[in-house]
Parts: C-alpha cells; structure tokens; sequence
C-alpha cells in the first residue's frame, strides 16, 4: 500500500512513512542546495532524516534565489 | 523635529502607527544597505525619502549600461561612476537632510562587522550567496536584524531575520553554503520585480525600526511574478545550524 504525496504540485507515490532524506535521494535532489517546506512549512536540515512523509503532505523544494 | 520635518513626514507621522515617536526613531535610526543594484535602489530611495537619519551604502561595483533597465537610483550620465556615489547623487536630492556615507571598497571580513555593528538594521541587496552568508553570520554574532531580499527572472523572495529574538531563524537555516550564483546577468531579470521585493524590504526595516505590526521573522514570502502569486511558508529555528544553533 503507498501513499501519495505532492512534489512542487507533481503526484508522487512512495511508500508509508518514507523519510524525507531517502525521498529527496530518490527523487534526484541528493546533492542540490535546496530548501524543503512541508505543508508550507521548512523544514530543519538537521531533521531531514528523522522526518518521515505522510498521505498527502504537500512538498515544495525550494530554490535559493541570490540575485540582487 | 523642525517644522520643515514635520511637514515633510506629515504623510507618515498622521499614521497611528508611526506617529511622532515612530519618525523620531526614523531620524535616529542607521541603516546599512549592503549592494546598490536592481534590489539596493528602491531600499534606498524609499528609506531616505522616509527619513532614515544616517544611511550606510556599500557597493564596490560601478554603474554599467545594462544595469540602468531596473537600478533606479543610477542615471544615464553617471555609467563608469561607484553605485554607492552614484545612487547618494539621487538620495541626496531626494532628502537633503538625512546623513549618507558610501563605501566604495568591498566589505572585508574586519569592514563588514565593524559596519554591522553600528547598525540598527541590515538590509541585504547582494547579488551572490558568499556575501548572504557572511552578512547573516556577522548579523547573527552581533544581534542585528537583517532584512534579506533577492529576485532573479521572474522569482522574488523576502525575509527578515532577527537575531535580537532567541527563537528567530537565520539565512543559514534556510539555505546551506556553496550553492550555485545564478546572477541576473545570465538569467535576467524584470525591472518592476526588483522593485517589488526592494519595497517590500524598505517597508520591513521602517517596521523593525519603529517596532510596529507584525514582521516577517520567521517567515519566507516567495513571488511567481509571471503568474503573480505569492506563497508564504513558516521558517523555524533549525536548532541544529551551524550559524545560530546551540552547538
């Protein structure tokens, strides 16, 4: 049984209670300078491999912006 | 304040929020804007025109053609000139009577804390991550709120990060080192985009000085400008950051 989560508004499946560090791995952001937020809220980096994902939860991988 | 402050801030001071206690704070106030670009132009008008007392611009570059498209406060005539010198020009003729220094140098580790500290606020203009990261370190150590804005392509992002309050998140808990510049010269960037965000972090630090309404600490506000939406997330504390957490 999987669970459906959205990614920057794209349905994903993954299985229940994925944490967040292996689904990023499995989604290809392993490596990127990026910033998560949960149901419009970030996450703590720190947190990343504690915090498990659950139906629904609404991702959005945020990209640092430094232009000025 | 003389009569012809009063006059001139009679627009501000009528708010209930401002008042004459909120403009004296204004005048009082030194404000450090680090980079006078698309973003740096629009904070600064806007903060001299308000009446910030003392302004500190920063910028080592100098005013080039293409920046003319969006960096309000150069001219036509001043291309070649430093952007600290060049937007004091038109600040100077916005409001005679506030106090402008430049520094035309760039910022070393020594200049950049020493300046940090005589600050009431920090208003990040910056164009690279290097500098977003050194300005929110020094902000952090010396308790300083940092007003932090950015905009590239059609994208914005503002913040503020208050140092002064214990549970306040900094930019290093948002974003980690070492990420990638993607500068406006190779991705461009919409003129009224700059202005937005640049309004909007103006607004922020007349708020953090005058000590009214509700802040953005602890709070991204992110601009789709093509589709002109805004989104708003929660920022927490990340107690484990290597800059602000508790080791």
């Amino acid at each position: 049984m999987m669970i459906q989560v959205s990614v920057n508004n794209e349905i994903k499946s993954i299985a229940p209670a994925t944490l967040l560090s292996d689904a990023l791995q499995d989604w290809g952001y392993g490596d990127s300078k990026i910033a998560v937020a949960i149901n419009q809220e970030f996450v703590p980096r720190s947190t990343y491999t504690e915090r498990a994902l659950s139906n629904n939860d609404q991702i959005d991988i945020v990209r640092p912006v430094g232009g000025g | 304040m003389n009569d012809e402050q009063l006059l001139r801030y009679s627009r501000q001071i009528m708010l209930p929020d401002v008042d004459i206690d909120g403009q004296e704070k204004l005048l009082a106030a030194r404000v450090l804007i680090i980079g006078l670009g698309g973003l740096g132009s629009p904070v600064a008008m806007y903060l001299a025109a308000a009446g910030i007392g003392h302004l500190v611009l920063a910028d080592f570059d100098t005013v080039d053609l293409t920046n003319l498209q969006r960096q309000i406060a150069h001219t036509s005539a001043r291309i070649g000139v430093n952007k600290a010198v060049s937007a004091a020009r038109s600040l100077r003729e916005l409001n005679p009577d506030i106090v402008l220094d430049c520094i035309e140098t760039i910022l070393d580790a020594e200049n950049l804390a020493e300046q940090i500290n005589h600050a009431d606020v920090v208003v990040d203009c910056t164009d690279n991550f290097a500098t977003r990261f050194a300005i929110n370190a020094v902000c952090v150590a010396a308790k300083v709120p940092l007003v932090s804005g950015a905009a590239i392509r059609l994208e914005g992002q503002v913040a503020v990060f208050d140092a002064r309050t214990e549970s306040s998140p900094c930019y290093r808990c948002l974003y980690e080192e070492d990420s990638d510049d993607a500068t406006c010269a190779a991705n461009g960037v919409l003129a009224p985009l700059v202005g937005i965000i640049g309004s909007m972090q103006a607004l922020e630090a007349i708020k953090l000085i005058c000590g009214f309404g509700t802040g953005l600490t602890g709070r991204l506000l992110l601009l789709d400008a093509r589709h002109m939406q805004w989104r708003e997330m929660k920022l927490p504390k990340d107690q484990q950051c290597p800059v602000c957490g508790t080791p």
